[in-house]
This record gives C-alpha cells, structure tokens and sequence, in this order.
C-alpha cells in the first residue's frame, strides 16, 4: 500500500504585499496598448502643441514703412532679472560717494487722455487732457545707479492715493505717512546714502523725520545719479464684455510741486551744480512725447512734470512665454484623463474587476495601486514632455522675434516640473471618478468640465462678471492652473490680473493643493464605495 | 426604417441613462443660465453685454451632457457586445446609424428646445431686473425680435448637432472613454489654444473653424460685425464638423468588423 500524495503545486505561494499589487496593476498598464498609446499621444499633443503656437505668434514691428521689420524688443530687465518698466522724467546731478536730499513736496497734479494715440492731436501734447492723479502717480526724489533704463535705484515719493512710499529695485515697497498731499499738508522727504547704503525718510514737517526704509543697493557705482522725478502710469478703464474684455486709456502725466531743496555731501558745488532734465524712456513706452514733460526751476522751487511709470512689469503684454508654450497642457490632459478613467472603468466593463478582487480582496489598496501606477505613468510622461516643449517652444518664440521673460530656474522648474504634476493629479482624478461612477463617459466628462470648463471660462473672459470667475479658479479642480503662474503680482502696480494675463487667484501651490484636495476626497470616497458596492 | 427607428427609440427609452441625462443637460442648463443672468447687471449705457448669451450660457456645460447621451447611444452598444446583436438584426448599417441620429437628434432637440425657452425667459425676466432696460439701450429680451428667436432656435440647433457629433465620433472610435474625450477636445480646445497664439490672423483662423466657438455665434444678438463669421455661417461650421464626423463614422461601421 503506497498512500497517494495529493498533487501539489511546485510553484511557491504567491505573496501578496503592495509591491505585488503594484507590479500587477504596471503590468495591466503597459500591456494594454490604448493605454501607453493615450499616454504617447498625450505626450506628443504637448510637444505638438508647443511647437504650434510658437510656430504661429510671430511678434514684429516696422518702424519705418519700407525698413525691414524687427523683432519685438524686450521691455528693460531690472536688477531682480525681472521685466520692468522705468521710464519717468528725472532731474538729477551726478552724487559722487556719500550724501543726502531733502525736500519738500506741495502738491501733486496729474492729466490724463481716455483713449490712446494722443500725443499726435492738437498744437499742445496735453490739449484736451482730463485732470486728475491716477492711485499710482509718483513724483519725489531718486537716487539711481545711472540713467540706463533698469538700473538700480531707491526713491521716496508720494503717490496719488498711497501716501507716501519708499520704493527701490522696482518690487521693494514701503509705506510712509498716508494721506494725500497738499500745500496744507506738504510731505518732507529724505534720502541718504552711505556707500551702498540708502535710507528713505519722511516728514509732515521738515523737523520730526520718520524712517522708512533701509535698502542696499547691490553694485551701487561710486557715482550714482540723483535729483528729482515724476512718472505715472497710463489711464486704464477695462470693460468686461462678451467674447472678450477690453482696455481702454491713454498715456498720463503727473506734476509735482517741490521746494525746499536741500542737498549734502558729495553733490556738485552749488555754484557749478546745474540741473539737468531727462526724459528716461524705452522705444515702445506708451508715454506722453518728450514736450510735454519737463521742469522748470525757480531758486530751491521745483516743478517736475513726468510720464510712464518706474514698477515691475505686470504684463500690458498679455501672455506669458512660458504659459504660450505649454498650451498643450489642455490637450494632453484630457487624454491622460482618458487613460485615468478607462483604466478602472475597462475592468468594470470586461469583468477584469472580479478577478482583480478575488486575487487581492482589499479594494483600497488595489485602488491605492492603480493610483500610484497611474500617478507614475503620467507624470513620467507628462514630464519628458514638458521638459522638451518649454525650451523648443520658447526657442520657436524667439525665432519669431518675440522677447522671452528671464524667469528665475526654481521658477522654471516648479513650472516646469509642477505641470507634469498637474496631468498626474488630474489623470488620478479621473481615475477616482471612474471607481465612483463606473462609467468612463461621466467619468471623463466630469473631469474634463471641472478643470478646464472653469479655465476656459476664466479665460474666454468677460462672459461671466470678474468675482464668479475668481471664485471658480478657487474652488474648482482648475485652481490647479495656477502652478503654471509665472508671475507674482504686485500691490503696488495697478494691472489686470486675470488668467488670461497669467495671474491666478491662488498662488502656486496653493491651487495646487486645491486640486490634490479634490483627487484626494474622489479617491475617499471611491474607497468607500468600492467596499460597499458589490464589484 | 420605420422599425429601425422604432428599435433606436426603445432602446433610447428603456436603457436608465440617457432620460435622466438629458433631463439633467436640461436642468443645467436654465439653472446655469439663471446664476449668470443673476451675475452680471448693467449700471448705466454701453454695458457691451448681450443678454441673449448671458440667459443661454448654460449651454457650454450642458452640451457637454449631450455629448455624453450621443456617445454612449453608440458606445455602450459596444462595450456590452449589443452592437452585434443590433447589426445581425439590421444588416443595413447605414440606416441603424441614421435611425439612431435621428433619435438622439429628436429627443435632443426637444430637451433642448425646453431648456433653452425655459432659459431665455427666465434670464430676460432676470435681466430686467438688473438693469438691461430700455433706457440703457436694451429691449426686454422676447422671442419676438428677429435675433433672439435666432439665438433661441440656433441654440437648440446647436444642442442637436452636438448630438450628431458625438454620435459620429462614438461611431469612428467605439470606445466611451475616448470618444467623450475627442468631442470635449474638439469642443473646449479650440477657444483656449486659440488664446495661447499671439498672432490675431491665426486666432481668427482657429476661431472660425472651431466647432464651439463658430457654433456659438448664433447666440450673438449684439454687436455682429465683431464676429468673424455671420451667426448661421457659425452654425454651419459646427454643421460641418458634425456631419464630417457622421459620415467617416458610418463608413467606418460600414466597412469594418463590429
């Protein structure tokens, strides 16, 4: 009698850890051929659409009928890398080390036209100009490293609605004494320099100064220049309207009245040191013509007329660089959606779901892998595709002869790094919603009309009133956009700041988390439901 | 034809989803409709805003319902393996695909033609109260001036051709997912890669051919010749895409395994 053993298999016990459930799940993935051809095609529609709007936004300018046309010059970079904008009308004398300037200011007056292309009509440049400050007029003193468009500097001012500012490097801000100014409440004003040092005062009355700000300029030239300025930026009234939102203005020109000059240390001698007008200025500044600014001087009396405006670049130019060429984000995200949804909702439809439950019957971890997989796959993919599309559609952009913001390379690469992010949440999303709704076209749709409906809305402008479309970039999976934002604004330049100009209502991360937020509740509750539900 | 319809109409009727969609692209579209018609108002002259299309806006998200009604008349038939049921019953594929545009069509258009009239007067009514008055320079929004029965009627148009569409496109790649896919794509993306290219010239190109973005202009009641294409020639490039996508669907069913 022999006892028969029963059969037994040679292969060992399989395990069952998460590791295995992920090698399953990346095994499904990359055998399903739809799958890896909607990632690629995702990809490439990224690339493709990268190289279609830099191919296609060709920026020129003629400046003369039959010359040949140029390419669009950059506005100035400041000393932060950064656009700006600097033009003013600057009174200065050369300060040849250490030294200090006091006035006082007695008034601060302003022009300006409601539609542009002004300065050509009438015998006088400022014929038919409505009065009035705009909130950001300045006019005071100015010590600048030289009269180079974008060097550095550090002013005290007083403006037409902020009281008075301390101001340096075109994103410094500070606030002095508030309130408007006036003969009956002139403003003192003071800045001295110790090497590279710069500190900005104020006064209500020439006796009790204030500090207001320390700065230290960087590379300062031994010999910098200093004097007296006025700028203010353009006249704005923008109108929402269907299809689209319009500015409308014109050129501005501020005036302020000084008197009480005063100047110590290493200035010219007060019998040789003559004043000299400067209208600083860029070739494509939208400012009043050179006649129309000026100074006159009578004794320690100063009156400075000036136009433009000394601020960060808060983009009059529309869109960004980088946000143009990752237009394709858009299209590949929604076929990275596709293959998110479809890759739970196939399982569904072919019964797959079954055996994937029987083999491993904790649902939430094979969620939990599916997501991980997917996450992997997508921001993989997403990634080679963004760090092909930024360089070459900025590199086509250039070509057509459109200038590049410099941005910083942290700022890049969040941006850069931050959009392959944005495909792999978005397409975990439609994953989620797909365990939730079982069907791919809800799932899709759902998705879909959460991130890029509101986008798209935001953007297409004008259709819904301003505060909506913030509150949807807000709430919605769209705020997730707001990675892409290049930009920051900035408190004290007056600019639309909407989506279509680059800004959104959210910082960065923050819009970001806003969308991790959704993916994050859909999966919950996926895993609630894909317990409870029968498969 | 007859009977094919009738078997496209009971399948339509019987199967949970499409009812409750449709009702549901309706409902989204008069309630959408009337947040927007609450949200804007017109303080004083040139509000520059066209009512007609603020009480239909509801149509950009409810659109997006209807597609998924076209898409899954056709994929579901696939996923489930119906679709070979439906062709060993009737062998002439040409008509199965017709008598199924027709019923989406229909049942599209009567949703359609409820949400919109539902929206339109409830968005005037709302619109008078926020200003857009004759003394601003806005009639009382009635189907009885020329450019809103146009805006209305063309709206409802617009909705039956989203139908035929997606139909078309579910017909060509069978699979829900990524039919969805393609009709938001071809719907949605057009306006915002249109936004990403500096030249005007090619913006203009983009926008005259884009299925939304044209078809929408039917919409406009004020301020015409802005747009770059009339309102009806607007209509007729959403026409276009819809019968393209009808067509290359049918052959594709005609000539392929299903």
């Amino acid at each position: 009698m022999t006892a028969i053993a029963p059969y037994r298999s040679e292969l060992g016990t399989g395990r069952d850890g998460f590791a295995q459930l992920l090698r399953a799940e990346w095994t499904k993935f990359r055998t399903v051929r739809g799958w890896v051809i909607g990632t690629l095609v995702g990809a490439l529609l990224i690339v493709g659409l990268a190289v279609l709007t830099g191919a296609n936004s060709v920026c020129s300018e003629q400046p003369n009928p039959s010359g040949p046309s140029l390419a669009c010059p950059a506005p100035p970079t400041g000393p932060g890398g950064q656009w700006v904008s600097d033009s003013f009308y600057f009174v200065r004398q050369p300060l040849a080390g250490d030294g200090s300037l006091t006035v006082r200011v007695t008034s601060l007056t302003g022009l300006y036209a409601t539609h542009p292309g002004f300065a050509a009509a009438g015998a006088s440049p400022t014929a038919g100009m409505t009065p009035g400050v705009e909130p950001w007029s300045k006019a005071g003193i100015i010590i600048k490293a030289s009269t180079a468009q974008g060097s550095a500097y550090a002013a005290m001012m007083v403006t037409g609605a902020h009281g008075v500012r301390m101001q340096w490097d075109f994103t410094g801000d500070a606030a002095g004494l508030a309130g408007k100014v006036s003969a009956a409440s002139p403003r003192w004003l003071r800045l001295t320099r110790s090497g590279d040092v710069i500190r900005g005062y104020d006064s209500a009355d020439g006796t009790h100064w204030t500090l207001v700000g320390t700065v230290t300029l960087a590379r300062l030239p031994a010999t910098a220049q200093g004097g007296l300025f006025a700028a203010t930026p353009g006249y704005t009234k923008t109108s929402t309207s269907l299809g689209g939102s319009s500015s409308t203005g014109g050129p501005a020109l501020a005036t302020g009245a000084f008197d009480h000059l005063t100047q110590q240390g290493s200035w010219p001698a007060a019998t040789t040191g003559r004043w000299t007008g400067q209208d600083i200025k860029g070739a494509t500044d939208n400012t009043l013509s050179a006649s129309a600014q000026g100074f006159t001087q009578t004794g320690s009396r100063f009156t400075v007329s000036g136009s433009g405006d000394i601020a960060p670049d808060a983009g009059g130019g529309g869109l960004r660089a980088i946000q143009q060429v990752l237009a394709g984000t858009f299209v590949g995200l929604i076929a990275l959606v596709v293959v998110g949804a479809m890759f739970i909702t196939v399982e569904y439809r072919r019964g797959l779901i079954r055996t994937t439950f029987t083999a491993s019957p904790r649902r939430g971890r094979v969620l939990a892998a599916k997501a991980v997989v997917l996450a992997g796959v997508t921001f993989a993919a997403g990634l080679v595709a963004t760090v092909i599309a930024v360089p070459l559609g900025e590199h086509l952009l250039h070509e057509n002869g459109n200038p590049i913001e410099p941005l910083p390379a942290l700022t890049e690469a969040r941006i850069v790094v931050g959009t392959a992010a944005l495909l792999a949440v978005a397409a975990v999303l439609a994953l989620a919603a797909g365990a939730l709704l079982r069907s791919s076209a809800g799932a899709v749709t759902a998705v879909v009309a959460g991130i890029i409906l509101p986008y798209l809305l935001a953007v297409l402008s004008g259709v819904l009133p301003v505060g909506v479309e913030e509150w949807l970039d807000r709430v919605t999976p769209a705020a997730g956009f707001a990675i892409q934002q290049s930009v920051s604004p900035y408190a004290q330049v007056s600019a639309s700041y909407t989506p279509a100009n680059g800004y959104f209502p959210l910082a960065p991360w923050a819009g970001f988390a806003v969308l991790c937020a959704w993916a994050a509740l859909a999966l919950i509750l996926a895993t609630v439901l894909l317990r409870r539900r029968d498969a | 034809m007859t009977r094919t319809l009738h078997a496209e109409w009971t399948k339509l009727r019987t199967v949970a989803g499409p009812g409750a969609l449709l009702l549901a692209a309706a409902a989204l579209t008069a309630v959408v409709g009337v947040i927007a018609a609450n949200a804007v108002s017109c303080p004083g002259q040139a509000c520059q805003v066209d009512p007609a299309k603020v009480s239909l806006f509801g149509i950009y998200l409810s659109q997006a319902v209807v597609a998924i009604v076209a898409v899954t008349a056709v994929s579901g038939e696939y996923s489930t393996g119906m679709i070979r049921l439906t062709l060993a019953a009737m062998p002439r594929r040409w008509q199965v695909l017709a008598a199924k545009a027709t019923v989406v069509g229909a049942a599209t258009l009567v949703t359609g033609a409820v949400a919109v009239l539902a929206s339109v007067l409830a968005g005037g009514a709302l619109l008078a109260r926020h200003g857009f008055v004759p003394a601003h320079g806005y009639e009382a929004l009635s189907l009885g001036q020329g450019a809103v029965l146009r805006a209305t009627a063309g709206s409802v148009l617009y909705l039956g051709l989203i139908a035929l569409l997606g139909l078309g496109v579910a017909a060509m790649v069978r699979d829900s997912a990524v039919a969805i896919g393609t009709v938001l794509g071809l719907l949605y993306l057009f306006p915002i890669v249109a936004g990403f290219i500096g030249d005007p010239a090619v913006q203009r190109h983009l926008d005259q051919v884009s299925p939304m973005t044209a078809g929408l202009y039917i919409q406009a009641t004020t301020d015409l010749r802005a747009l770059p294409l009339t309102p009806w020639q607007g209509l007729g490039v959403l026409a276009a895409w819809a019968a393209g996508a009808l067509l290359a669907g049918g052959l594709l069913l005609r000539f392929r395994d299903a």
